[in-house]
C-alpha cells in the first residue's frame, strides 16, 4: 500500500516531466498518451488507497527527512484517511476528466505538450498538498498548485491580459501566503513541530495560552494563529477581500479554469480548514472572522456575477460564491458539509466550465453571451449536461448541489457562533441570487433567438467527443453525488479527521433530524430555499425568455447600483491605485532620495568629493618651482633661528 | 589526507598555479589554449573539493585537515588552514563557481582571453585561502588579495562606466577592511602576541573593548555582505562587471563578508554581539523591506538583480544574529542557495546582453517566442528568487524565518514581506522582459541558448532543485559546527 502511496502524486510527475522535456520530441499524441496513462493510474492508485481507507486503514509516516536543523525534524510525509482519499479521488477523477477534454481544446494550439505538462505538474502539486501530513509539506504543495496557476494563467504569454492577471493571482496569493506562513511559523514556535498529530494532540493544553504581540494587548495565541492560517486559505480560496484574482485567471484556457480553478485548487484553503479543525475548534474568534468572511463572499460575489456578460466570468463569480459557501460551512463548524460541497461544486461547476468552453469552441472564442443564443439545437450534448449542473447549482432538490447546499445552510441555522445571523441571511439570500444568474447564464446562452452572426452560425456544430465524453461522465456524479450525504456528512465518515467540538457541533444537531435523502427533498418543500431557488429560476426565465426586453430597462433604472456591480465594487481599481501605485511610488521615492541623493550623493560621494577638495588645496603647495621651495626654506630657517634666539 | 596530500593546500595553490600558468599562454593568439587550460584547472580544482568533502567527519565540530607550519616566525605568524562545518560549503560552493564561470566567459570574452581566465583562477585560489585560514594575518592577506583581481576584471572587461565602479568597490571595500586589520594587531597585542583565530575565540575580553572589536570588524563585513547603508558599491559593480564576474561577485564574494560574522565576530566578541544585536536585525530588516522595495522600480536588469541580492543578504545578517540554530543554519543554506540562485540570475541577464547588448528591461519584451528554452530556465531561477518552495531559495528563507518568529514576531512580519516583494519585482522584471509579444527588430533576430549555455543552465537548474527538495546533506555538514557556535557564543566572556 505504501508504494501506492508514492506512485499516486510521481505518477502525474514523471508525466509532466515527459511532456515539459521531451514533448517536442515525442510529438502531441503520445505526450497526451503518457501523461493521460499516468493521470489514470493515479486515478487508480487513488480508488484502490479510498477503498483501503475505508476499511479503516488509515496510514501516517514519513518518506523522507527533508531537512534537520536545532532539534527540529522537517520530514516529507504522507497522512492518509478519510479527509486526503476524498480529496485524492475528486483530484485524480476531474484532472483525467480535463485532460481528456484538452485533446479536444487544444487541438490546435502550439503550446499542446507543454500545456500537458502543466495540468500533470498540477496533479503531482495537489496530491503533495493534500496527501501532506505535515505543515511544511503543505505549504509547498500550496506555493506549486500557485506556481501552476501561475503558468497557465499566462499559458498564451502574448496577450498582455494573461501575463497581467497571472502576475496579479500569484502576487494576491502571495498576499495570502505570507499570512499562512506566519502561522506555520508561530505553530513551529509553539508546538516545536509541524506534524499534524503532534500539533493537533497539543492543542487542546494551548488553548487558554496568550501572546502579546503588541504591549498591552492579549491575545489567545490559537486565535492568531487560525486567523493567520486563515488568511492563506483566504488567498488560494479567494475569499475576500483577496478574492481579485479568481475572475482574472479566467484569461487561461477553459480547461484550466474547471480544473484549477473550480474544482481543486482554490479548494485548497477549504481542505486546509478542514483539516486544522482541531485548531480551528479552538478558536471561536476565528470561526467568527470566517462565517463573516464567508458571509460577505458568498453573496457579493453572486450578485457580480448576475450582470456579467463573459460566459467564463459567470461561472468565474459563481465559483468565489459557491467558495463562500464552503467557508461558512467552515465557520459554523460543520466541516464536513463545507467538504461535501467541495465534492458536490468540483463536479458541477467542473461541468460549467466545460460546458462552457464547448461552447466557447463552437462560437469560435466568442465568450460574451449577448452574442450567443438558442445554441441548444445545435449542441445538446452540451446543453443537457450543462443544465444538469445549473440545476444542481441552484440547488434543485435531488441533483448533487441541492443536498450540501442545504446542509450548509441547516447548519449554519443550528450554530451560535457570533456572526451567524449575518451569515445564515448571506447564504439564504444567495440561494435566489445563484439560481437567477446560474439560469441566466443558460437562457442566455442555449435558449432564445440565435444573436451570433450568420458565418458563426453556419459553422456551428456539437463539440467532439473528447469535449462531450468529459461532460457526460462528470454529469453522473453532477447528479448523484449527493446521494451520498447521509455517511458523508452526517455519519461517521469524517470522524478520524475532522474533530468537532461537542459545543460547536450543528451537525449532530441536524444529523438527528435527517430522515434520509427522499425525507429531506420531502422537507425542503416547506422551507425558504427551495423556494428562493425557484423563484430564481422562474425571475430568469421571465426576464431572459418571456420579457428580453426588462434586463436593459432595469439597467437603466437602476443605474449607480448597476454601474457598482459591474465595476466589482471598484475593489480592482482601489487595489491597483493603493497597492500598486503606492508601492510603486514609494520605490521610484526611497531609489532616488535614499539611495542615489542620500546615501550615494552624500556619504559616498561626498566624502570622495572632500578629499578631491582637500588633495587640490594641498596640491597647491608643491609647485615644483625650485624658488618656491628655496623662499619656503628661507623662511623656515628664519623661523628656526627666531624661536632659538628667543628661546635660548 | 588523500594520498598524503594537505588538500586544502592543494585547493588554494592549484587554482593559482593554473592560473599563472594561463596568464604565461599570453595573448590572444593562443585564446582557445588559455580556455583549455582554465576549464582543466578549475575542474581539477573541483575534484579537489570531492574528497574533501567526502573525507569531511561532519559529526565534529573543530577544525579538520588542519595544515600547521611557521610563516612569519617573529611574529608569531603562521601559514595554519583547517576547515569545519562553516567553511566547508562556501568552500565547495566556491570550487562549484569557478568551472561555470570559465564556461560562461568561454566565447564572449575575445580580448585578453588569457588574462581574463587567469584572473578567475587566481580568484579562486583566493577565496578558498579565505574560507580556510584560522591564522588572522594569512586571513587577512588573502582577503585584501581577492579585491586584486576583481577589480581587473571589472575595470578591464566592464561596461562603460567601468573606471568608476572599479575605484568604487576598491576604495568601499578597502576602507571597510582596514578597521579589521586594527582589530587584529589589537587582538594581537591582548592575547599575548597570536595570530591565531581559534585563540582568539578562547580570549576573555571586557564588554567594552568587545563592542570596539565588533565595530571595527563589522564595516568591513558590512561592506561586503553588503549591509544597508554600505551597499552602494554592489549595484554599480555589478552593472558595470562582465558577466561571470557579477556571477562570482554574488555567488562568492559577499560569501566573505556573511563569513566573517560567523568566524570572527561572533566567537570573538559574543557579548557585543548581543549587546549590538537589536541594531544588526533592524538594519538586515531594512535591507529586506527597503532593498525590496527599491528593487521593485529598478530599470536596469542587472541592478534589480543586484538590488535583490542585497534584500536576499539582509536574511544571512538577520538569521545570524537570531541566536538560534534556525537561524545561523538558515542563513548559511540562504548563503549557498543565493550562491546559485543570484549567479544564475546574473547569467541569464548575460545571455541577454551577449545577444542584444543591453540591460534595459525596456528594450527586451517578448523574448520567450524566440527563446524558450532559455525563457524555461530564466522562469526556474526567478521562483528561485523569489523564493518559491521546492527550489534552494525557499529552504534558507523559510529558515530564518522560522528562526525570527523564536525572537519577535514582528521580525518574522518584516522578513516575510519578502513573499510579497520578492515575487512582485522578480516577476514584473520576468513579465517585462519574457513574456509578451516580440518588442523589437531585435528581439526578433535572438537565438536560443547554445549548448554551452544550455550546459552551464542547466547544471546551476539542478544545483538549485536539488538544494530545495532535499537540502539535508548540506545542513548535516554545518550541524555539529552551529551547535558548538551557537553554544560558544550564548557564552559570556566577561
Amino acid at each position: 500500500m505504501q508504494k501506492l502511496y508514492l506512485l499516486v502524486p510521481l505518477a502525474p510527475l514523471i508525466g509532466a516531466f515527459i511532456a515539459g522535456l521531451f514533448g517536442c520530441y515525442i510529438g502531441r499524441a503520445w505526450s497526451h498518451r503518457i501523461t493521460i496513462s499516468l493521470v489514470f493510474i493515479s486515478l487508480v492508485a487513488s480508488i484502490a488507497i479510498f477503498m483501503d481507507v475505508l476499511e479503516g486503514n488509515v496510514f501516517n509516516g514519513s518518506v523522507y527527512t527533508w531537512l534537520v536543523t536545532g532539534d527540529t525534524r522537517f520530514e516529507i510525509g504522507f497522512l492518509i484517511d478519510q479527509l486526503s482519499a476524498t480529496m485524492m479521488v475528486v483530484v485524480s477523477f476531474v484532472s483525467l476528466m480535463v485532460h481528456i477534454y484538452t485533446i479536444g481544446y487544444m487541438r490546435d494550439d502550439p503550446g499542446y505538450q507543454r500545456f500537458f505538462s502543466y495540468i500533470s505538474l498540477f496533479t503531482f502539486s495537489m496530491m503533495m498538498l493534500v496527501m501532506s501530513n505535515n505543515f511544511l509539506q503543505l505549504f509547498f504543495g500550496w506555493e506549486a498548485v500557485g506556481l501552476v496557476s501561475y503558468l497557465l494563467i499566462g499559458f498564451w504569454y502574448t496577450r498582455p491580459t494573461a501575463i497581467y492577471a497571472n502576475m496579479k493571482a500569484f502576487l494576491v496569493n502571495r498576499v495570502g501566503d505570507f499570512g499562512f506562513l506566519l502561522g506555520i511559523a508561530m505553530v513551529l514556535m509553539h508546538f516545536g513541530s509541524l506534524d499534524y498529530a503532534t500539533v493537533f494532540s497539543q492543542a487542546p493544553q494551548l488553548a487558554n495560552e496568550t501572546v502579546e504581540l503588541i504591549p498591552g494587548m492579549h491575545w489567545f495565541l490559537l486565535t492568531v494563529i487560525c486567523i493567520l492560517l486563515f488568511i492563506g486559505a483566504m488567498g488560494k480560496s479567494a475569499q475576500f477581500p483577496l478574492h481579485v484574482w479568481l475572475p482574472d485567471s479566467m484569461e487561461g484556457p477553459t480547461p484550466i479554469s474547471a480544473l484549477i480553478h473550480a474544482a481543486t485548487m482554490v479548494t485548497a484553503g477549504i481542505f486546509m480548514v478542514a483539516r486544522m479543525s482541531p485548531l480551528f475548534e479552538l478558536s471561536e474568534t476565528a470561526l467568527s472572522m470566517i462565517l463573516v468572511v464567508g458571509g460577505i463572499t458568498t453573496l457579493f460575489m453572486a450578485l457580480v456575477a448576475v450582470v456579467q456578460t463573459d460566459i467564463k466570468r459567470v461561472v468565474a463569480y459563481s465559483t468565489l460564491s459557491q467558495l463562500g459557501y464552503m467557508t461558512v460551512a467552515l465557520g459554523a463548524s460543520a466541516y464536513s458539509a463545507a467538504m461535501f460541497h467541495l465534492m458536490t461544486h468540483a463536479f458541477f461547476k467542473a461541468v460549467l466550465f466545460l460546458g462552457a468552453g464547448s461552447v466557447i469552441i463552437a462560437m469560435h472564442h466568442e465568450q460574451n453571451m449577448q452574442k450567443m443564443g438558442g445554441l441548444k439545437k445545435y449542441m445538446p450534448l452540451t446543453y443537457w449536461t450543462m443544465f444538469i449542473a445549473a440545476l444542481a447549482s441552484a440547488g434543485v432538490p435531488g441533483f448533487s448541489g441541492f443536498f450540501s447546499k442545504d446542509a450548509i445552510i441547516e447548519a449554519v441555522g443550528f450554530s451560535n457562533i457570533p456572526g451567524v445571523a449575518f451569515a445564515y441571511f448571506c447564504v439564504l439570500v444567495t440561494v435566489f441570487v445563484t439560481a437567477l444568474y446560474t439560469f441566466r447564464l443558460i437562457f442566455m446562452t442555449f435558449h432564445g433567438t440565435p444573436r451570433m452572426d450568420t458565418h458563426t452560425k453556419e459553422h456551428l456544430h456539437e463539440s467532439p467527443w473528447v469535449v462531450t465524453f468529459p461532460l457526460i461522465v462528470l454529469a453522473i456524479p453532477t447528479i448523484a453525488a449527493g446521494w451520498f450525504i447521509a455517511p458523508i456528512v452526517f455519519g461517521s465518515y469524517f470522524d478520524n479527521a475532522i474533530h468537532v467540538l461537542p459545543q460547536h457541533d450543528a451537525i449532530e444537531k441536524l444529523g438527528a433530524e435527517f430522515t434520509g435523502i427522499f425525507g429531506m427533498i420531502l422537507h425542503s418543500f416547506s422551507t425558504a430555499p427551495f423556494w428562493f431557488s425557484v423563484g430564481g429560476i422562474f425571475t430568469a426565465w421571465y426576464l431572459y425568455i418571456v420579457r428580453t426586453d426588462l434586463p436593459d430597462k432595469i439597467k437603466m433604472r437602476a443605474g449607480p447600483l448597476y454601474t457598482l456591480l459591474d465595476r466589482k465594487y471598484y475593489i480592482d481599481e482601489f487595489y491597483s491605485w493603493i497597492f500598486a501605485g503606492g508601492t510603486r511610488a514609494l520605490s521610484n521615492t526611497l531609489w532616488k532620495i535614499g539611495d542615489v541623493k542620500i546615501i550615494d550623493g552624500f556619504f559616498v560621494n561626498g566624502t570622495a568629493r572632500v578629499i578631491t577638495w582637500t588633495a587640490m588645496l594641498v596640491r597647491r603647495l608643491q609647485t615644483g618651482y625650485i624658488y618656491h621651495y628655496a623662499f619656503t626654506m628661507i623662511v623656515g630657517v628664519f623661523v628656526l633661528l627666531t624661536l632659538w634666539l628667543y628661546k635660548f | 589526507m588523500l594520498f598524503g596530500l594537505p588538500l586544502l593546500s592543494l585547493i588554494i595553490w592549484l587554482p593559482i598555479v593554473v592560473g599563472l600558468v594561463v596568464f604565461a599562454t599570453g595573448n590572444d593568439r593562443n585564446a582557445q589554449l588559455a580556455r583549455l587550460i582554465a576549464i582543466m584547472g578549475s575542474v581539477l580544482g573541483f575534484m579537489v573539493a570531492i574528497p574533501l568533502y567526502l573525507q569531511f567527519d561532519s559529526s565534529l565540530s573543530s577544525m579538520q585537515f588542519v595544515e600547521n607550519h611557521p610563516w612569519v616566525e617573529r611574529f608569531n605568524i603562521y601559514y595554519y588552514l583547517g576547515v569545519d562545518g562553516i567553511s566547508m560549503p562556501l568552500i565547495l560552493l566556491n570550487c562549484f563557481t569557478t568551472p561555470l564561470v570559465v564556461m560562461a566567459g568561454w566565447a564572449v570574452i575575445r580580448e585578453r582571453v588569457s588574462q581574463y581566465m587567469g584572473a578567475f583562477l587566481i580568484m579562486s585560489g583566493i577565496v578558498n585561502g579565505v574560507f580556510a585560514s584560522l591564522d588572522a594575518m594569512l586571513f587577512y592577506v588573502f582577503w585584501e588579495a581577492s579585491l586584486i583581481p576583481m577589480f581587473l576584471i571589472i575595470g578591464i572587461w566592464g561596461g562603460p562606466n567601468r573606471v568608476y565602479a572599479a575605484i568604487k568597490f576598491f576604495l568601499y571595500t578597502l576602507l571597510g577592511s582596514l578597521l579589521m586589520l586594527v582589530a587584529f594587531i589589537y587582538l594581537y597585542q591582548i592575547s599575548g602576541g597570536s595570530f591565531s583565530i581559534i585563540d582568539y575565540h578562547k580570549l576573555p575580553i571586557p564588554l567594552e573593548p568587545q563592542i570596539l572589536i565588533f565595530l571595527a570588524m563589522l564595516l568591513a563585513f558590512a561592506v561586503k555582505v553588503p549591509m544597508w547603508p554600505v551597499h552602494t558599491w554592489l549595484p554599480d559593480a555589478h552593472v558595470e562587471a562582465p558577466t561571470g564576474g557579477s556571477i562570482i561577485l554574488a555567488a562568492i564574494l559577499l560569501k566573505m563578508g556573511g563569513y566573517g560574522f560567523l568566524r570572527f565576530s561572533l566567537p570573538i566578541a559574543p557579548d557585543a554581539s548581543q549587546y549590538l544585536a537589536g541594531m544588526m536585525i533592524a538594519l538586515s530588516l531594512i535591507a529586506i523591506v527597503y532593498i525590496g522595495i527599491v528593487a521593485l522600480m529598478q530599470v536596469d536588469m542587472k541592478k534589480l538583480i543586484a538590488y535583490s541580492s542585497v534584500a536576499h543578504m539582509g536574511f544571512v545578517t538577520l538569521g545570524f544574529f537570531l541566536f538560534n540554530a534556525y537561524g545561523i543554519e538558515g542563513a548559511m543554506v540562504q548563503m549557498v542557495s543565493h550562491g546559485f540562485v543570484s549567479g544564475a540570475m546574473f547569467l541569464c541577464v548575460g545571455v541577454l546582453y551577449d545577444r542584444l547588448h543591453s540591460r534595459q528591461i525596456a528594450d527586451y519584451g517578448g523574448v520567450v517566442n524566440k527563446m524558450p528554452i532559455f525563457a524555461t530556465f530564466f522562469m526556474l531561477f526567478a521562483m528561485a528568487n523569489a523564493g518559491l518552495p521546492g527550489t534552494s531559495g525557499f529552504v534558507g528563507e523559510f529558515m530564518v524565518i522560522m528562526g525570527a518568529m523564536k525572537v519577535n514576531f514582528w521580525y518574522a512580519f518584516l522578513a516575510a514581506t519578502t513573499l510579497i516583494f520578492g515575487a512582485a519585482y522578480t516577476l514584473w522584471m520576468y513579465k517585462r522582459v519574457i513574456f509578451g509579444s516580440i518588442a523589437s527588430p531585435a528581439v526578433e533576430g535572438l537565438n536560443d541558448v547554445s549548448k554551452r549555455e544550455f550546459a552551464i543552465l542547466a547544471i546551476l537548474a539542478a544545483a538549485v532543485l536539488w538544494l530545495g527538495v532535499y537540502p539535508f546533506p548540506l545542513t548535516d555538514v554545518m550541524h555539529a559546527t552551529v551547535d558548538d557556535l551557537l553554544a560558544h557564543i550564548t557564552q559570556s566572556k566577561l
